[in-house]
Order: C-alpha cells, then structure tokens, then sequence
C-alpha cells in the first residue's frame, strides 16, 4: 500500500518569550492512501501541530514529512500553495465558513483558488451540497444553518476540488452526539475512498469505531497505534 | 477572489455601513474645514476680484495688502496714463468711513469712490437700480449684504430684525447725506463690512480732509501688451507699486497668510481634522482587516496566495475609501450649498477635492498595508486554534 503521509523524527519547537515548547519530539508516522486514521490524545499534546505540518500549514523545525511521496519543505512557496490547493481538503472545529457567504460560494472557494470560474464552481458546489444533505440550503448563509448543517458544509468545501488528504481538527467536538455521529457517518461514506486519505484529530472518543487506526499522542509523541496489524 | 473580497466586506451591513460612515466623517472634516478655510482667505482679495476689468493696480510701493491704503496725489493718475502701453488709467478711492445710521448709530463701511466719467470699478452684480445713477447728486450704491444687516434701519420691534435699506433711503456719511440709488451683490470681505460705492468725487467730500486722497489707479493695458513689462515701466517711471490683478492678490493672500493669526488657528483646525479623519479611516478598516484575520487565515490555508489576499484587501480600500469619500464630499458640498446666503466663508475649489482625495487614499492605502501586512505574517495554522 502507498503512503499519502511519511513523517520521520518530525520535530517542532514553540518559542513562547524566550521559553521553548517542545510541541512534536521526534515523531515518526505512516499513513496509507485510502485510510482514515485518528490522532487523539490530551489537549496540548501536540496534535493540531501534527495536522498542521502535515497539512503543510507550518514548518516543522526538524525531520522530514513527505505527503504523496512530496517533501513540502522543499517547494516554493507558490509551489506549496498550488500543492495545497489541490490536494488538501480542511474540516475545522469552528467550521470557519465565511459568515457573508451562503453555503454554495463558500463550497465554491476551494475551485476559485484552484482557477474556476465563479458560476461554474458554485455550480459545482451546490452538486457536492446535495451529496451531504444540504442541496435545497445552498442559498443559506451560514448563520441560517444548525451547527451539525455548517460542519456538513464545511465537509462539503473540503470535498469540492477532489483532494488526496482531508485533515479534519475536532470535527465533532462543537456537536451533540447524535450530530457528531451523523456528520462522521457522512463524512465516512462521503469522504473516503481508495484514493483518498483522511486525518481526523479528536478528544471525542464516541468516534473513535470510524478510524482504521487510532494514534495516541502524548508530550509531542506518539504513544500508541491501534488497530496496527 | 474579488467577489469574496466584496461579499466579506458587504455581508456584514453593520460593519460595512460603519466603515463607510467612519470614512465619509473622515471625508467631510478632511474637504470641511479646508473649504472654509480657503473661502475665508479668498475674502481677502474678494475686492481686487469684483473690480475686475483692470489688468493692473497701482499703488503706492509701501501698500501690503488690498485694505493697507496709503493714499497717492491725485498727479500720479496723469503720471500713469502717459506711460506706453496704458490704454486706460482710472483713479479709485478706497476707505473706512463711519456711516451714521438713522437710530444715530454708527457703523464703519468700506466706501469705494469710482471714476466720475467712466465709473469703472463698480460692483459686479447690481440687484436694483443701475451703475449709472451714481452720477445723481448724493448718490450711493450699497451692498445687499449690508442693507440687509449693518446698515439697515432698526426694527420697530425691539430685539427685531433691521429693515432693509431700500433705494431711496438716506445714510450719513461723514456728516454728508448720502442716497442709496441702488443695491448690489458684491463678494463678502474679511471683515464682512458693508460696502458702498459713490462716485471718485463724492467719496473724497465724504473722507476726511487729507492732502492725499487717491487710493489705487486702476490700469487697463492696450491689446497685446506684456502686463509684466507695463507693471514694470509703471514703477520705473513714477516710483509707485504696480501689480497685475493675480500679483495683487497674491500680495494680499501673502499678507494675511504671514501676518495674521488665521494660518496657524485654521491650519491647526484642518491638520486636526485631517488627522482625526486618517485617525478614523485608517483605525476603522484596519479593525475591519483584523476582525477578518481568521477568514484571511483559512483562506491562505486553503492555498490562497498573500498576492491575491493583498489584491482583495486593496479592492476593500479602494471601495470603500471611494463611497465614503464621495459621500464626504457631497455632505460638504451640500453644507456650502446650505450656507450660501450666510455669512460664512466657503470655498470648494478643485485643487481641495483633488488634495483630500489624495489624503483619504493615503489613509486607506496605509491602512490597507497595515492590514496586508498582518494577513501576509499571518501563520495559517491559526485556522486550528479553537
């Protein structure tokens, strides 16, 4: 099996005035192509600086992590833009949708970034609204959906332009439970494929039974990899 | 992108309508006050621009400004008009009088005395009556403004507006009758004091006795002439002070710029202005930028590029740098409209639109690069802060 993430001894320290942080100590992970795999662990263990370096977001200060066999370091800075743009979906915790902007043309950023044209993309968008539930709400602004409708619109922007890698940040952790369940059923028949990977950071131990594999971190490492084998 | 930029600048119609009344404010006190500025020094030279049809003034060379009169002899006029190049040289009397009004009080007018023969240098719009009969016995002509205020008869009500003085009515002047024959429209002067016009002759009865009496020659060249070179062969040849009408003004411009305390108390007033106005436009859409930080964030997390973050910033600016300037504009446009038949100075020339449209870019280009800068040190990873 390929891998869609290798990191080897990646390490990223925080200089916080004058006091370093060591946020990620030597960490050494796989992830295969058409895998869902989960980082959980305490808050401040070092998690969201892991999805970060992966995403290409921020630049660990020592090892290497290559993502489809691509060591991000080594792009430019357009390059690892470009890279970004077309192979990395993002699902936040706070959903982050433009307020301003009604479901449709906030699915539809990604394909503007990528170099579509407006109509087309929205077009485009409202069709990848219908696969999560939400078509006949393209027109709605987010402050006129639930929270469980933003995260599936936000899901829906991550999916729009077809990345390899969705890297989703406590993607349940602003919904109740039977929400959460529904928005991590869909993403699941949604999101994966073969050809697509998804990275999930959670607390919320209710979805754990959705990953292939569960990475447990603590201090900056990875402690433990279940369902390995 | 610019139709993200645009739906995040105008999604929010509270923040959107803020930012546009912060630069509008901005706008008016930026093009306000300047405009009352500028129109209160163009009164000071309002005289030299009604008299008009003279290319140029001579005076006496110690003369520092359009009021420092220091009368000539009433030879110098002969003087002038034989000099090359003078098509036409008439004299013109130019003085403070007190004018006893007819509750015998007194008011101090600015009296013109015009050539007798061609009463050049007359008011530039008359209202009632006509130029030409000032050549009635005792006759005056008086500007609207002050028939209407300062020289007006006193209300039989007490506490009452003044009545107007009407063609007909009598002034003294110096204890010589005067008869108004007509009103006109003349620009307001700085110190806003009523103007009346009488012939050369009547005003030298009315001024007090003085070996010398005349205050200006007033010089139109022949066709073709370099005023430059008249003014100059004018004070070659009989010593005085020449100047072209734009000379003239600028001399008295010039004067009330350096010598008297309006420059610095208005100039303060406007540089207050214009600092509060950048103070108000610059904080106002830099907050904007800041509230937005986190949408920028995602944005660039998603690959957007600082280029085209920088181009939807810019756009922001330039939109609402351009509505909030232009309703700015047209509210102090509107004010001087309001104020037109008051007392206060107001002038809107072009040269005020073009300097405080260059002020309200600066302010929203510098603010636009506070904020780029923001956005483009901005980590992306902000976007996994909770």
């Amino acid at each position: 099996m390929s891998l869609a993430v290798h990191c080897k001894n990646v390490t990223k320290i925080y200089d916080t005035g004058g006091q370093k942080v060591t946020a990620l100590n030597r960490i050494d992970l796989d992830i295969n192509i058409g895998e869902l795999m989960m980082l959980v662990g305490p808050s401040g263990c070092g998690k969201t600086t892991l999805i970060s370096v992966i995403a290409g977001i921020l630049d660990q200060d020592e090892g290497t992590c290559e993502l489809f066999g691509e060591n991000l370091r080594n792009l430019s800075g357009k390059d690892k833009l470009n890279f970004r743009a077309r192979n990395i979906g993002f699902v936040f915790q706070a959903f982050n949708l433009l307020p301003s902007l009604n479901a449709a043309e906030n699915v539809s950023i990604p394909l503007i970034i990528n170099g579509m044209k407006r109509i087309e993309a929205e077009r485009k968008a409202v069709t990848i609204l219908e696969q999560v539930g939400l078509g006949e709400r393209w027109k709605f602004l987010p402050s006129q959906l639930s929270g469980g409708q933003q995260q599936r619109v936000a899901i829906a922007r991550a999916l729009v332009h077809n990345p390899r890698l969705i890297v989703c940040d406590e993607p349940t952790s602003a919904l109740d439970h039977e929400t959460g369940q529904n928005v991590m059923s869909m993403l699941k028949d949604v999101a994966m494929h073969k050809d697509r990977t998804l990275v999930i950071v959670t607390h919320d131990s209710r979805i754990f039974n959705f990953a292939d594999r569960v990475a447990e971190m603590d201090d900056g490492q990875i402690i433990n990899v279940k369902g390995e084998g | 992108m610019n139709h993200v930029a645009l739906k995040m600048l105008m999604g929010d119609k509270g923040k959107y309508m803020g930012i546009i009344m912060g630069l509008t404010f901005a706008s008016l006190i930026m093009t306000q006050q300047p405009a009352i500025f500028v129109g209160l020094m163009s009164r000071s030279y309002s005289f030299i621009s009604d008299v008009g049809l003279p290319d140029i003034w001579v005076m006496d060379s110690k003369v520092q400004f359009v009021d420092d009169i220091k009368p000539l002899q009433d030879t110098e006029l002969y003087r002038v008009r034989g000099i090359s190049g003078v098509e036409w040289a008439t004299p013109m009397y130019k003085g403070l009088l007190k004018a006893r009004l007819t509750d015998g009080t007194f008011q101090t007018c600015i009296v013109v005395g015009l050539d007798d023969a061609t009463l050049i240098g007359g008011p530039p719009v008359m209202l009632e009556g006509k130029i030409a009969d000032l050549r009635r016995s005792d006759s005056v002509i008086v500007d609207i403004d002050g028939a209407r205020d300062k020289l007006g008869k006193p209300s039989s009500i007490p506490g009452g507006k003044p009545i107007p003085l009407k063609i007909g009515d009598t002034l003294e002047l110096n204890d010589r009758r005067a008869i108004v024959v007509g009103i006109a429209k003349v620009t307001r002067t700085f110190q806003s004091q009523p103007v009346v016009y009488t012939t050369y002759s009547r005003a030298k009865s009315y001024a007090p006795r003085e070996r010398k009496l005349l205050s200006f020659v007033l010089v139109k060249a022949k066709k073709g002439e370099n005023l430059t070179d008249l003014s100059h062969r004018i004070h070659e040849a009989t010593g005085l002070a020449a100047y072209t009408q734009a000379e003239f003004k600028e001399l008295t411009y010039e004067y009330f710029m350096h010598n008297t305390g309006i420059p610095i108390n208005f100039g303060i007033s406007v540089l207050l202005g214009f600092i509060v106005g950048a103070a108000i436009a610059g904080q106002t859409f830099y907050n904007f930028t800041l509230e937005n930080l986190r949408q920028f964030g995602v944005l660039k997390a998603m690959g957007t590029s600082n280029l085209t973050l920088l181009r939807m910033i810019l756009l922001q600016a330039v939109l609402v740098g351009s509505i909030g300037y232009g309703l700015g504009v047209g509210l102090t446009a509107l004010f001087g409209y309001a104020m037109r038949h008051t007392i206060l100075a107001f002038k809107f020339p072009w040269q005020l639109l073009l300097f405080s449209g260059a002020g309200v870019s600066l302010i929203c280009i510098f603010a636009a690069m506070i904020s780029i800068l923001k956005v483009i040190r901005l980590e992306p990873a902000i976007v996994f802060k909770g």
